[in-house]
């Protein structure tokens, strides 16, 4: 099951090498997006689009905000 | 849309998954780096005076008075002790008895903004509402500094001139 995490979260799951995905459509992401992370619009988020994630090591998904 | 993503990858064989809901308009309202196109556009965070002077609710207002004179600051912002900003001391209110504890005296719940607000945006309401300076705080209401109208418009001026020359 997923966790939900805050900010500080974030910073620290970072820190130890987790991967950032944000699942915004792609301009959005274009526009402003945190450090270091990578794009898959939830749409396009398929058994292909995940090949660029390293299965070993933790996710974040983040959108804009709680929607 | 976070959370249903965070359950598709579940679904794909992730196993260890987290959702961070409050998402990029929480990092960036704390004033946490940005990266894209609009990472290079000016924000009040850019500019903010962060060494603008703080005051205690239970100060008096002489010595808060004289403590910002010999720095020469005409405001002062009054925090709590995690630095939350709960009002603000300017103009008029510096002419009250020396001895008044700053909370019989202080403007309460003064305005505030985040520092990844635009530049642009903030400068055109700042004209509207008539107002010389802006304090600037995370999304927690912890003090960041304060802005001053002059130095955002000084900001866009030079930053025109610069893409002008691009």
């Amino acid at each position: 099951m997923p966790k939900d995490i805050i900010r500080n979260d974030v910073q620290r799951l970072m820190a130890n090498g987790a991967q950032l995905v944000e699942v915004l459509p792609s301009d959005e992401y274009e526009e402003a997006h945190l450090p270091e992370a990578i794009n898959i619009p939830l749409k396009k988020l398929d058994g292909q689009s995940i090949q660029i994630l390293n299965r070993a090591c933790p996710v974040i998904t983040y959108c804009h905000d709680f929607q | 849309m976070s959370a249903r993503a965070a359950w598709r990858l579940e679904s794909l064989g992730f196993t260890e998954v987290y959702c961070y809901a409050a998402g990029k308009l929480d990092w960036f309202a704390f004033g946490l780096p940005m990266a894209g196109k609009f990472a290079e556009i000016p924000k009040a965070g850019d500019i903010v005076r962060q060494d603008v002077p703080t005051c205690k609710l239970t100060d008096r207002l002489g010595e808060v008075y004289e403590r910002c004179q010999a720095f020469g600051w005409k405001v002062c912002v009054v925090v709590n002790e995690l630095n939350v900003v709960l009002g603000r001391l300017r103009g008029e209110a510096w002419k009250a008895d020396p001895q008044t504890p700053i909370e019989e005296v202080m403007e309460n719940g003064p305005s505030t903004f985040r520092p990844d607000v635009f530049l642009k945006t903030l400068v055109k309401r700042m004209l509207n509402k008539k107002v010389g300076s802006v304090i600037i705080t995370n999304s927690d209401g912890v003090l960041i500094g304060i802005l001053y109208r002059k130095d955002a418009e000084e900001r866009l001026s030079r930053d025109r001139i610069v893409n002008e020359l691009v």
